[in-house]
C-alpha cells in the first residue's frame, strides 16, 4: 500500500452525515501524484471533515474513495498507509523526538538498521538532529512542527495530509515554516492535501486550490485561477475582493456595465450578461483616477508602507475599500475608478 | 475517536457492553430487593412477597426512633457543611491566589485526610477525641467529620478560584472598593457556583459517612447511616422489613441529596475531587 | 536580597511590607485556620496514637507489637485483608480499563457516570444490607440461579469471604472505574488517531500510545481503590464472617479499642495498618517511576 507509486487518488461523491447535518456533500476530485493541494474555506465549511474522511478517521456516509484501481474508504486509517501532520501536531509526549519519528517505521517492522538509517535522514531533513533526545515537550513550537512533519513523511507515504499545521504558530514562524513545507514538497514529492482558512497560505503553497463552503466544491483551480478569476461571488469574497456592490448590469460590447450609485463601471460578465448583479473589486485594484466614475468621500485611511489604504463612502452610504499612492485623509472628496479587467461582474 | 466495524471489534464492544449491563443489573435488583422488602408482609422463597403494606415504616420510625436521628443527623451534616465552608474557602483563596514558603508542605497536609482512608486515622482520632471528652457527644462526630470534608472544600475550590481572572480583583479596587466590599460584591458572587457545588458534595459524603461517626458517636449522637449499620448488625432483634424501611429512608435522604448536588456538579467529580482540573 | 542594597532595604522597610514580600501577607494568612485544624485534628491524633502504641498496657515499649505479631488471632488479618484487598482491586482495575476506553465513545456518558455514582454515595452500609437480601439463601441471585438450574440447592454467598468480595466490587468497581474513565478522557484523542495514521493497529495503539500515557494515572486509581478496600469494615462484619475468613485488620483495631478498651493495641493496630497500606502504595509508586510521567496532553502539554 506504502508506495509513492500511485497515479491519482479520486472522490468520488465523497458525504458525510452528522444526524441532520450534511457536513460534506457530494465532494469530487481527483488528485495526481506530486501534486500539492490546498482545501481552503472559512470554519465550518466542510474541509476538516473531508481530511478525517480521507485518514479514515470519519467512516464515510455516502461516496467512495479511490487510490487508482483500489477502493480504500472502507479500509481503517492503520491500513490506509497515508502521513498526517495534525493541527496540535499530536506527538506521543512519552517518546524522544526520534522515537517519535521513528513509530511509523516500527510499526511496519522494519529492520532496526533501516530504521535508524531512515529516521536519521528525516532528522536531517527538518534540521533536528541536534533535538533527536528530547522529549517533545521539551522543543518549542516550530520544531514540534517540523517532528509532526517528519513523522508524517517518513515512511514514504503515498499522500501526506495536513491539518491547518501552521495555525498554533505566531507569524513569523509561520512564514518559515511555508517556506521549509513547501521546500520538503519539492524535495521528495509526495501529493499532499493541505487543509487551511488562511488564503495567503494556499495560494503561496499549492499547485491546485479547491475551496469548500459549506460541505460543498465551490471552485478548483490554480492559485492564479483563483485569485485572478473566482468562478461566484461568495469565492470572490472569500478571496479577498472585498467590495462587493449590488447593482444592475448592461451588456456593452465585450464587457458590462454596471450601475454603482450614480457611475457607470465597465467590467467583466463571470457568469452574468443582464440584471441583477455583483460588482467585485479588491480593494488594491480601486484607485483615485481624474476621471474615475465614482464619487466618494473618505472616511479613514491608514498608511500601510508604500500606499494608503482607506474606506469611503459612496453619496448614497455605500461603503468602499480602496487604495491610494498619494496620502489621503478623511473628509477629502476622491473619484475612484477601476481597470475594466480587474471588475468581475456576478449573478446576484 | 475511530471506532469499528469489524466481527471481532463488534464481539469486543458486545463483551464491554454486557459486563456494564450485568453490574447494572445486579445493582439496581440489589437496591430494589430493600425496597420491595420494606413494603412486604411476608418474603420467604418466592420471587415476590405475599402482600404489600407500609406498616413497616411506622414501626421502623418508633423502633429506631428515627425522628431524633434524623435530627442528629441533620445537625451533624449542617454544621459539618458550615464549618467546612468556613474553613475551607478561605484557605482555598490563599492557596491559590498566594505563594509563600512552606506552600507544598500545605498542600500535603492537605492531601493526607483523603488519602488516608477514615478508618486507618479514626481509630487514634476517637482516642484523642475521648481522652479531650468530646467522643460521644454531637460535636465530636461534627470534629471527625470535618477533618476529611475541609480538605475537600480546598482541593475543589484551589482550581476554581484559579480561573477566577485575579485582575477583577484588581479592577474592582483600582475603582475604589475596599477588601470587605470587594469581598461581597465581586469575591463572593463569582465564588458562589464553586462553593455550592463543594459544598453539595460534602453534604452528600457527611450523610453517608459511616466510619469516622460510626467511632465516635455516642448513643445520643449517631447519625442514620450509623443507626442502620446497628440495626443491620443486630439483625434478627426486629423484623428485616423493618431495617429495610430504615434502609429505604436512608437511601430515599442520600439519594435526594445526590440528586439535587448533580444539578450543579459531574458525577465524575464526587470520585476524582479537583484532580483533573487541577493542572 | 542579601547585597548591601537589601540590607539597608529591609532595615528601613516596615515588617509588614517585608512579609508581604516574601509572600506573606493577610490573605496568606486565610490558610492558618484550615492548617491548625487538619494539624490538631489530623496529625496531632496520628502522633499521639503513634507514641501511644508505645506504651502499651503491660510489658516493654514494643510489647504491643510483639504480642501482634505473635498472636495468629491477631497477624493473620492482614493477610487476610490482603487477600480481599489485592485480587479486588486488580480486578476492579484491570475490568475499568477496556470499558473506560470504551465508553469515552459514548455522547451520552452522563447517565452510566450518575448510575455508578449511586453505589458510592449510598456507602458500604447500605450495601451490606442489599446485598443479604440480594445474595442471601432466599434473595433474588439464588432464586435466578436455581431456576436455571446451576445449582441444585441455594449457593451460599453471605456471611463469607464471597459476601465481602462482592460488596467491594459494588462500591470498588464504580469509584476505579471513575476514576479510570477520567484519566483516559484526559489523554488527546488525536494521540491515538496519529498512531493510527502511522500504520498502528488497535492493539498496538493500546500499548504503544494509550498505556504508557494512562499509566501513571492507573497506578493512582489502583492505590486509592487499594487502599478503600484495604480499611474496608462494616461489610467485613455485616456480610462476611467477622470471625473466620473475612477478620480483616480494622476489625481487629476496632475490637481492640472499643470492645477491650485498649487504646494502645488499637493504635498499635491502625499504625500497622498505616504502615501496611503506606509500603504498598510505595511500591506501586517505585514502579511508576520506572516508566513515563508527564502531560497526557499534545505535544506542548
Amino acid at each position: 500500500m506504502s508506495s509513492k507509486e500511485f497515479r491519482q487518488l479520486r472522490l468520488e461523491n465523497m458525504s458525510r452525515d452528522f444526524g441532520l447535518l450534511n457536513a460534506l456533500k457530494g465532494v469530487n476530485l481527483t488528485v495526481q501524484r506530486g501534486e500539492f493541494v490546498a482545501l481552503l474555506g472559512p470554519s465550518g465549511c466542510g474541509k476538516s471533515t473531508a481530511l478525517n474522511c480521507l485518514a479514515g478517521l470519519l467512516p464515510l456516509t455516502a461516496g467512495s474513495i479511490w487510490l487508482d484501481e483500489a477502493r480504500i474508504d472502507l479500509l481503517g486509517p492503520e491500513a490506509r498507509g497515508f502521513g498526517m501532520v495534525f493541527q496540535n501536531y499530536a506527538l506521543f509526549p512519552h517518546m524522544s523526538v526520534r522515537k517519535n519519528i521513528g513509530f511509523g517505521l516500527r510499526m511496519q517492522r522494519r529492520p532496526k538498521a533501516e530504521i535508524a538509517r531512515k529516521v536519521e535522514e528525516a532528522l536531517k531533513l527538518v534540521r533536528l538532529e541536534a533535538q533527536a533526545e528530547k522529549l517533545p515537550g521539551q522543543i518549542s513550537g516550530g520544531q514540534q512542527q517540523r517532528v509532526a512533519i517528519a513523522r508524517a513523511i517518513v515512511v514514504e507515504p503515498p499522500l501526506v495530509l495536513m491539518d491547518e499545521p501552521l495555525s498554533n504558530l505566531d507569524a513569523k514562524l509561520r512564514l518559515e515554516m511555508r517556506a521549509e513545507i513547501r521546500r520538503i514538497h519539492n524535495l521528495l514529492g509526495c501529493a499532499t492535501i493541505y487543509v487551511t482558512h488562511d488564503q495567503d497560505e494556499a495560494l503561496s503553497l499549492a499547485d491546485r486550490i479547491v475551496v469548500l463552503r459549506d460541505g460543498q466544491v465551490r471552485q478548483v483551480g490554480t492559485p492564479e485561477a483563483l485569485y485572478a478569476r473566482p468562478e461566484h461571488a461568495d469565492v470572490a469574497e472569500f478571496m479577498g475582493y472585498r467590495n462587493l456592490i449590488a447593482s444592475r448590469a448592461v451588456r456593452a460590447g465585450n464587457g458590462v456595465q454596471v450601475r454603482v450609485g450614480d457611475a457607470v463601471l465597465t467590467g467583466v460578465p463571470v457568469d452574468v450578461d443582464e440584471g441583477e448583479a455583483l460588482a467585485a473589486i479588491r480593494p488594491e485594484d480601486l484607485v483615485p483616477m481624474a476621471d474615475g466614475p465614482i464619487a466618494a468621500t473618505v472616511m479613514t485611511a491608514e498608511y500601510r508602507g508604500r500606499d494608503f489604504y482607506g474606506l469611503a463612502n459612496m453619496a448614497d452610504g455605500t461603503e468602499l475599500f480602496f487604495r491610494s499612492e498619494a496620502r489621503v485623509a478623511a473628509g477629502d472628496a476622491l473619484r475612484l475608478g477601476a481597470d475594466p479587467s480587474r471588475v468581475l461582474v456576478y449573478a446576484q | 475517536m475511530i471506532r469499528y466495524t469489524s466481527l471481532g471489534a463488534k464481539l469486543w464492544a458486545t463483551a464491554v457492553w454486557v459486563i456494564v449491563g450485568f453490574f447494572v443489573l445486579n445493582l439496581l435488583a440489589m437496591i430494589a430487593t430493600v425496597v420491595v422488602n420494606s413494603f412486604a408482609t411476608r418474603w420467604l422463597g418466592t420471587w415476590l412477597p405475599a402482600a404489600f403494606t407500609t406498616r413497616w415504616y411506622a414501626s421502623a420510625w418508633d423502633e429506631f426512633q428515627l425522628l431524633d436521628v434524623l435530627i442528629v443527623t441533620m445537625e451533624v451534616v449542617g454544621a459539618v457543611v458550615l464549618l467546612s465552608g468556613l474553613l475551607g474557602v478561605p484557605a482555598a483563596y490563599a492557596m491559590a491566589r498566594r505563594e509563600f514558603p512552606g506552600k507544598q508542605l500545605v498542600m500535603l497536609l492537605i492531601l493526607l485526610p483523603l488519602l488516608v482512608p477514615p478508618i486507618t486515622f479514626g481509630i487514634p482520632l476517637a482516642t484523642v477525641l475521648y481522652k479531650a471528652g468530646a467522643a460521644g457527644t454531637i460535636w465530636g462526630v461534627i470534629l471527625a467529620n470535618l477533618v476529611p470534608t475541609v480538605p475537600f472544600v480546598i482541593l475543589i475550590m484551589i482550581p476554581f478560584i484559579q480561573q477566577i481572572d485575579p485582575r477583577v480583583e484588581a479592577a474592582a479596587r483600582v475603582f475604589g472598593a475596599g477588601t470587605l466590599r470587594m469581598f461581597i460584591h465581586v469575591l463572593v458572587p463569582l465564588l458562589a457556583p464553586g462553593i455550592l457545588a463543594a459544598l453539595l458534595l460534602v453534604l452528600v459524603r457527611t450523610i453517608a459517612m459511616f466510619e469516622l461517626t460510626f467511632l465516635t458517636a455516642g448513643p445520643t449522637s449517631q447519625t442514620l447511616v450509623v443507626a442502620l449499620y446497628y440495626a443491620v448488625f443486630a439483625a434478627g432483634v426486629r423484623a428485616g422489613q423493618s431495617i429495610d424501611a430504615m434502609a429505604v429512608v436512608y437511601m430515599v435522604t442520600t439519594l435526594l441529596w445526590l440528586l439535587i448536588a448533580l444539578r450543579f456538579v459531574n458525577p465524575t467529580q464526587i470520585v476524582t475531587r479537583a484532580k483533573r482540573e487541577a493542572h | 536580597m542579601r547585597s548591601e542594597a537589601g540590607v539597608l532595604i529591609s532595615g528601613q522597610v516596615p515588617l509588614r511590607v517585608r512579609l508581604a514580600q516574601r509572600g506573606l501577607d493577610g490573605v496568606t494568612l486565610l490558610v492558618l485556620p484550615a492548617v491548625l485544624f487538619i494539624v490538631g485534628l489530623f496529625i496531632y491524633p496520628f502522633v499521639y496514637g503513634l507514641v501511644l502504641s508505645f506504651e502499651p498496657k503491660e510489658g516493654g515499649w514494643l510489647a504491643n507489637y510483639a504480642k501482634f505479631f505473635a498472636d495468629p488471632y491477631l497477624y493473620t488479618t492482614i493477610g487476610k485483608t490482603l487477600w480481599l484487598a489485592v485480587p479486588v482491586t486488580v480486578l476492579n482495575v484491570l475490568v475499568s480499563i477496556p470499558i473506560a476506553l470504551r465508553v469515552r465513545l459514548m455522547r451520552r456518558q452522563r447517565l452510566l457516570t450518575t448510575i455508578l455514582v449511586v453505589p458510592i454515595t449510598l456507602g458500604t452500609v447500605l450495601v451490606a444490607e442489599g446485598l443479604l437480601n440480594y445474595l442471601g439463601p432466599r434473595g433474588w441471585l439464588n432464586r435466578v440461579i436455581l431456576t436455571i438450574g446451576f445449582s441444585d440447592s441455594p449457593v451460599r454467598l453471605i456471611h463469607n469471604y464471597w459476601g465481602v468480595f462482592m460488596s467491594l466490587v459494588i462500591t470498588g468497581f464504580p469509584f476505579t472505574f471513575l476514576l479510570t474513565l477520567s484519566y483516559i478522557t484526559g489523554i488527546d484523542p488525536s494521540l491515538e488517531q496519529a498512531g493510527a495514521m502511522l500504520g498502528a493497529r488497535a492493539r498496538q495503539r493500546f500499548r504503544e500510545i494509550m498505556l504508557p500515557l494512562l499509566f501513571p494515572g492507573l497506578v493512582i486509581t489502583f492505590c486509592l481503590s487499594f487502599v478503600q478496600a484495604f480499611s474496608v469494615f462494616p461489610s467485613a462484619v455485616l456480610l462476611g464472617a467477622p470471625a473466620g475468613d473475612t477478620r480483616v485488620i480494622s476489625i481487629a483495631a476496632y475490637q481492640a479499642a472499643f470492645e477491650d478498651y485498649d487504646y494502645s493495641m488499637a493504635s498499635a493496630i491502625a499504625m500497622i495498618m498505616a504502615f501496611v497500606q503506606v509500603l504498598i502504595v510505595a511500591a506501586l509508586l517505585g514502579l511508576q517511576n520506572a516508566f513515563y510521567r508527564g502531560p497526557a496532553g499534545g505535544g506542548k502539554g
